[in-house]
């Protein structure tokens, strides 16, 4: 079969797999695996964002937990202020509407990565990583630090926060959510990637030089992506604030970027549908290898390990071969 | 606050400084010399502090403990540097983001398979307990003044090694061209081996000198290793003068900021949340000020070549 | 004479204690091919990068069609219309060899923030890239990534690139390099005919090419431009004979 093919065929077995995943479990009567399918697609999600800045930009950021986490703060804080009804900053109230709760999600993600980004950019190669990492470093210890919601005990999220016409309590309805939410996130990733934007994103990956000489100046272009990536990763935080009730300081912790570096490269960097590959591995290992053994993170390491050094197109790259830009 | 306050927390700062330098030391040759980014170096870190407080507790005696720590720091790094490291070099950073990142999660839990959950104790030596004078009614722990004096010496140490022997000439010639040494009939292979192990001795070094002023755990590593980079990077990757520098700065500055500034800002303002806002804060000033030096110097303060 | 569309005056750049252009003035004028030659660590790449924007003069200043333009960046300087081809093969190296012209003619057309419709369904970047690869004989090879194109291939996509960018002046940095004795003739007579479109700053080692092509020819040695002038004032001039073409000869 055509490469080309084989790659749209994996990415319906995807799509359709975690769709079916859910309805099976229903039919079984094990809720759990709802949630863990809305686990994975809230994670791909998330690194559907950072795809687009790591696998078509180049950009390793290994910062992305602070947009992840400052998502989940947001839906933390407006629900907070909700239940409360003490209003927020400047007079605002707090929300529980999911509404209201992503687009500030969103809109503060992107803020935050236009500052990261500006001051990050200049540099590059490991600079560029470890400044990335310093920013986010800098929010988890801010939120540690900060009583008023928490602090290192974190937040909880009393009653879930509402969309109209669903019932988040359901875990089903909250699978609904996320799934659509990632759905238009691929949307919208493939949409970015073929476009104008995508191809000189793209081309400024493999080779700075050339695109500037062509009269494409490639900063504006990276921090385009990279204040789209914080955008996405926002939202995902805060759905995932919402899954789990509960937002805390480890949301923003350094492991959570790493996390969501390998879900890109397990699944494939830069592809469509790597992050959601690589999201369905990373959690699905978590539960087969977690109910076997408490260090179920070595056999993650081996593996991850494995596929850096002898795998490097991650599960998609090994099954339907080398991305092509005809 | 008194005077003596002040001088205790500067000089813990001071202690904190060497200590984080020992760590970026080994981070910083490693990049410099190979062009890798190891971020497994806090796990060399936790290894030197489990097998020093492992033999120390069998043996009774802390400085055997120690040197075994080193020695089994060393030796893990030249295990990891022949099996794995070694495929990364001809690597993009991300490839080498990861793999290490592996190695984290590999040497981490199997850490814990084999010490169990639980932390260990690592006591400090009897001859190094209990406090000195050091004049004007001023006492100090005189363990942390010997962890002053050992990162001290371990910086004039390394600054004889590569001014003044063999091994520091290619590795200065490492650092500035490495089809240089490849013609001057050095053994890259070996040379590398031996770099990374040094590293790893220091990463063992501070792990094991400071775990007996903190616990011994899984994943004590980690914070140290992030220290680590927001010190090279500010020094200048590659050099291990700016790495002194950078370690000074950030122990300096992180120290007195917890110190001072939840102070500062009970001064200021009234808020009773004053103080920690001012701990918050002061959480993050060397994240600010990596990020500000990075800002106006891209390359660090003492950028290692060109 | 015409107006120039490039002019470099006084124009220096020491790195360290080098100095790798020292004083250079110049100028290329509409319908010429103006050669830089010189032996190598003369500076000419130094002075390439220099006129690209890649690096900026000490002192001196380069304007280009009327403007000084020493200040300005690559990319804005490649939007004025300079278009440079790359000494060492320089394209990007997964797309094809029409992604990499349909690339260019994005960036001369804009809009490379346009975010929704597909590139390769946009006529206005399709037929073009591929009429611009026929001009250069890469018609065939429309489909293959660049990076595993021929040397030759590569070479002939890199001009391709420059002609999508449709610059109202040429920078071409050894374009014959590695052609091969028959590729090295087609290209030399397609860019006696390129001169027609824009004035070409053609750097070239490959004499034969140089005295073919060139209108004017200058000199560079040590950073500074020894002599300028028709190939049969430079055949004919002492200084350059010392300085270069006698050692040519001898070799």
């Amino acid at each position: 079969m055509d490469e080309s093919r084989k790659e749209f065929w994996l990415n319906a077995v995807l799509l359709v797999g975690l769709f079916a995943t859910p309805v099976i479990a229903m039919m079984i009567d094990e809720p759990f695996y709802v949630t863990l399918a809305t686990r994975v697609a809230i994670f791909a999600l998330a690194a559907v964002g950072l795809n687009l800045a790591l696998g078509l930009g180049g950009m390793v950021s290994f910062g992305h937990a602070l947009y992840f986490g400052l998502g989940g703060y947001v839906a933390g804080i407006m629900a907070h202020h909700a239940f409360s009804g003490m209003p927020m900053v400047f007079g605002l109230s707090g929300s529980d509407q999911m509404l209201a709760i992503w687009p500030v999600a969103m809109l503060l993600s992107g803020l935050v990565a236009l500052v990261v980004g500006v001051l990050s950019l200049r540099t590059s190669g490991i600079f560029f990583i470890m400044i990335t990492l310093a920013f986010a470093q800098m929010a988890y210890y801010f939120a540690i630090g900060w009583p008023t919601y928490g602090g290192e005990d974190g937040l909880p999220i009393l009653v879930r926060n509402q969309f109209p016409g669903l019932n988040t309590l359901q875990t089903w309805h909250m699978f609904l959510l996320a799934y659509g939410a990632l759905v238009i996130a691929l949307a919208v990733f493939a949409m970015l990637r073929n476009a104008r934007f995508g191809a000189a994103l793209m081309a400024i990956r493999q080779n700075p030089e050339r695109v500037a000489a062509v009269g494409i100046s490639p900063f504006g272009i990276k921090l385009a992506a990279f204040v789209i990536s914080g955008m996405i990763t926002g939202l995902a935080g805060a759905m995932m604030a919402d899954l789990n009730r509960f937002v805390s300081p480890s949301m923003l912790s350094w492991h959570v970027s790493g996390e969501l570096i390998v879900i890109c490269i397990l699944g494939g960097v830069g592809r469509l549908f790597g992050p959601l590959a690589g999201a369905a591995i990373f959690v699905g290992f978590e539960v087969i290898f977690g109910g076997l053994t408490q260090h179920w993170q070595f056999w993650l390491g081996l593996v991850l390990l494995a596929v850096v050094l002898f795998a490097r197109g991650g599960v998609i790259g090994i099954i339907a071969g080398r991305e092509r830009h005809g | 606050m008194s005077l003596a306050l002040f001088i205790e927390q500067l000089l813990n700062g001071v202690q904190f400084g060497l200590m984080l330098f020992l760590m970026a030391a080994g981070l910083t040759l490693v990049f410099g010399v190979m062009g890798l980014i190891n971020l497994a170096h806090g796990s060399l870190y936790m290894i030197g502090a489990f097998i020093c407080a492992g033999v120390a507790a069998a043996t009774g005696n802390f400085w055997i403990g120690l040197a075994a720590g080193v020695a089994a720091a060393a030796a893990a790094g030249a295990i990891i540097e022949m099996t794995v490291i070694r495929r990364l070099y001809d690597r993009d950073h991300l490839d080498q983001v990861l793999a290490t990142f592996a190695l984290i999660l590999i040497l981490s839990e199997g850490t814990s398979m084999l010490f169990g959950p639980f932390p260990l104790y690592l006591s400090r030596p009897d001859s190094l307990a209990g406090t000195v004078h050091l004049g004007f009614g001023f006492n100090y722990s005189l363990y942390r003044l010997a962890l002053i004096g050992f990162g001290i010496a371990v910086a004039v140490g390394m600054w004889l090694l590569i001014t003044r022997t063999q091994l520091g000439v290619r590795i200065r010639a490492g650092e500035s061209d490495r089809e240089m040494i490849a013609a001057l009939g050095v053994n890259i292979k070996a040379l590398y081996t031996v770099v990374f192990a040094l590293g790893a001795a220091l990463a063992g070094l501070a792990g094991a000198l400071v775990g007996s002023i903190q616990s011994v755990q899984v994943g004590m590593g980690e914070p140290v290793l992030i220290l680590a980079f927001v010190v090279i990077v500010i020094g200048g990757i590659g050099s291990i003068k700016g790495a002194l520098v950078g370690a000074l700065l950030v122990g300096v500055i992180d120290t007195m900021g917890r110190f001072l500034l939840p102070r500062l800002f009970d001064l200021l303002f009234d808020a009773g949340r004053a103080t920690d806002i001012g701990a918050a804060i002061a959480s993050m000033l060397i994240y600010m000020l990596m990020a500000l030096v990075l800002i106006l110097r891209p390359k660090g303060l003492f950028p290692a070549h060109g | 004479m015409a107006e120039p569309v490039l002019e470099l005056a006084g124009v220096s750049k020491s790195f360290g204690a080098l100095k790798a252009t020292d004083d250079v003035s110049l100028t290329l004028v509409p319908g010429e091919i103006h050669a830089l030659i010189g032996p190598n660590g003369a500076g000419k790449s130094t002075l390439m990068a220099l006129v690209s924007g890649r690096h900026a003069p000490d002192s001196g200043h380069i304007a280009f069609r009327g403007r000084d333009v020493s200040g300005l960046s690559v990319a804005q300087r490649a939007r004025l219309g300079l278009g440079r081809s790359f000494q060492v093969s320089s394209l990007i190296p997964e797309y094809s060899a029409r992604r990499n012209v349909m690339l260019a003619l994005q960036a001369r057309q804009g809009h490379s923030y346009r975010m929704v419709w597909p590139v390769g369904r946009d006529r206005s970047l399709t037929e073009p890239a591929q009429a611009i690869l026929a001009r250069v004989g890469l018609e065939g090879r429309a489909s293959v990534p660049s990076e595993t194109l021929s040397h030759g291939e590569r070479r002939l996509l890199e001009i391709a690139v420059a002609l999508a960018l449709e610059p109202a002046a040429f920078l071409l940095d050894e374009p014959m390099a590695g052609m091969g004795a028959e590729g090295g003739r087609r290209l030399t007579a397609f860019l006696d005919t390129l001169r027609a479109e824009a004035p070409i700053l053609l750097v070239e080692h490959d004499m034969d090419a140089v005295f073919a092509l060139a209108d004017r020819i200058s000199v560079l040695a040590n950073g500074r431009v020894i002599a300028t002038g028709s190939v049969a004032e430079i055949r004919a001039d002492p200084a350059v004979r010392e300085a270069y073409l006698g050692e040519e000869e001898g070799a």
